[in-house]
């Protein structure tokens, strides 16, 4: 199978090696790695990973000096191609910078990071990202954020509820996001920004508190509709 | 030329930290504290002649987040160009 998934290193990303072995473990083809200075990705990529952390050290804002970088640029051009683009965490704050997904994250309303694994309901089964899943299906995914707050004005709230490009919302309030929202697509389905973690979601680990599998399903349903399509 | 640029949250939008502040005030007894809000100032030495659309440019597109923020910019020791 010739799945080419590409994930973005930025200085003080740390969940990067995390989305290269999630890609790996379901695909069984190593992930290429791609550096933020790299102004060109590598040719005929089907898919590209933004990964958690704590890009350019959250300076200025979260996302925000990783949004401007030299790949970004191409990863926008990508993404107008209709490359899918994966925004995990930090990812998710670098593409509401960037301007490819609508609103921002802002700080917790509860002022202290949040680390544990959250209930979430699968809002949209449309996408590359979700279409195997079912509506309301629930998910136990874990988050790890300080910035997760999703904000957007109600008009555009409004318009992603319309649109159905709300992908995954916390049963229960995790952040102070507006209306609950975990994961939001972009208006084609191609891009997804998401706070919760699913490549720390792809396996059974020791202790039934910790792993899982529920992350696993969306890394499947994109190759699956990549190598059908 | 000095110039300092403050970013503040739109009004309306949550200051979740602002919140957590003025609770601490009120916690060490200070009365009648109102509100907080908790911004960011950013102070830049920038060429001679800069122009007020190349600084909004870089507010714009950089410095503040549109999304959530206001910004406003302030020209320092330049009495003929009112902030």
């Amino acid at each position: 199978m010739g799945f080419r998934a590409g994930v973005v290193t930025f200085p003080g990303s740390n969940c990067d090696r995390d989305m290269a072995v999630a890609l790996e473990a379901v695909s069984g083809v190593p992930a290429i790695r791609i550096w933020h200075g790299d102004a060109k990705l590598p040719d005929g990529l089907d898919f590209i990973a933004l990964p958690g952390g704590f890009s350019y050290g959250d300076y200025l804002r979260s996302g925000a000096m990783a949004a401007r970088s030299p790949v970004l640029r191409a990863v926008i051009n990508a993404a107008e191609r209709g490359v899918p683009v994966l925004g995990v965490c930090n990812g998710f704050q670098v593409l509401t910078e960037s301007g490819l997904l609508p609103g921002a994250l802002m700080r917790n309303a509860g002022q202290t990071f949040v680390c544990r694994t959250v209930d979430l309901e699968v809002a949209n089964t449309a996408s590359v990202f979700t279409q195997g899943f079912e509506a309301g299906q629930q998910l136990r995914i874990p988050v790890a954020h300080h910035d997760g707050n999703y904000f957007a004005d109600e008009a555009t709230l409004d318009a992603l509820e319309a649109e159905g490009r709300v992908a995954f919302r916390y049963l229960k309030d995790v952040n102070g996001s507006r209306r609950n929202i975990a994961g939001v697509l972009s208006a084609n389905g191609r891009v997804l920004g998401m706070m919760p973690h699913p490549e720390r979601a792809i396996e059974p680990a020791a202790h039934r508190s910790l792993g899982g599998k529920d992350g696993r399903g969306l890394f499947e349903n994109v190759i699956r509709s990549l190598v059908a399509a | 030329m000095k110039v300092r640029i403050l970013v503040r949250l739109k009004p309306g939008v949550l200051d979740p930290q602002g919140r957590a502040v003025h609770h601490s005030l009120d916690g060490l007894g200070f009365e009648g504290v109102e509100d907080v809000r908790i911004g960011r100032m950013i102070e830049m030495d920038v060429a001679e002649g800069t122009t007020d659309e190349t600084l909004t440019k870089m507010c714009e597109q950089l410095l503040a987040n549109m999304v959530i923020e206001d910004y406003a910019i302030e020209r320092l020791g330049d009495a003929k160009e009112p902030a």
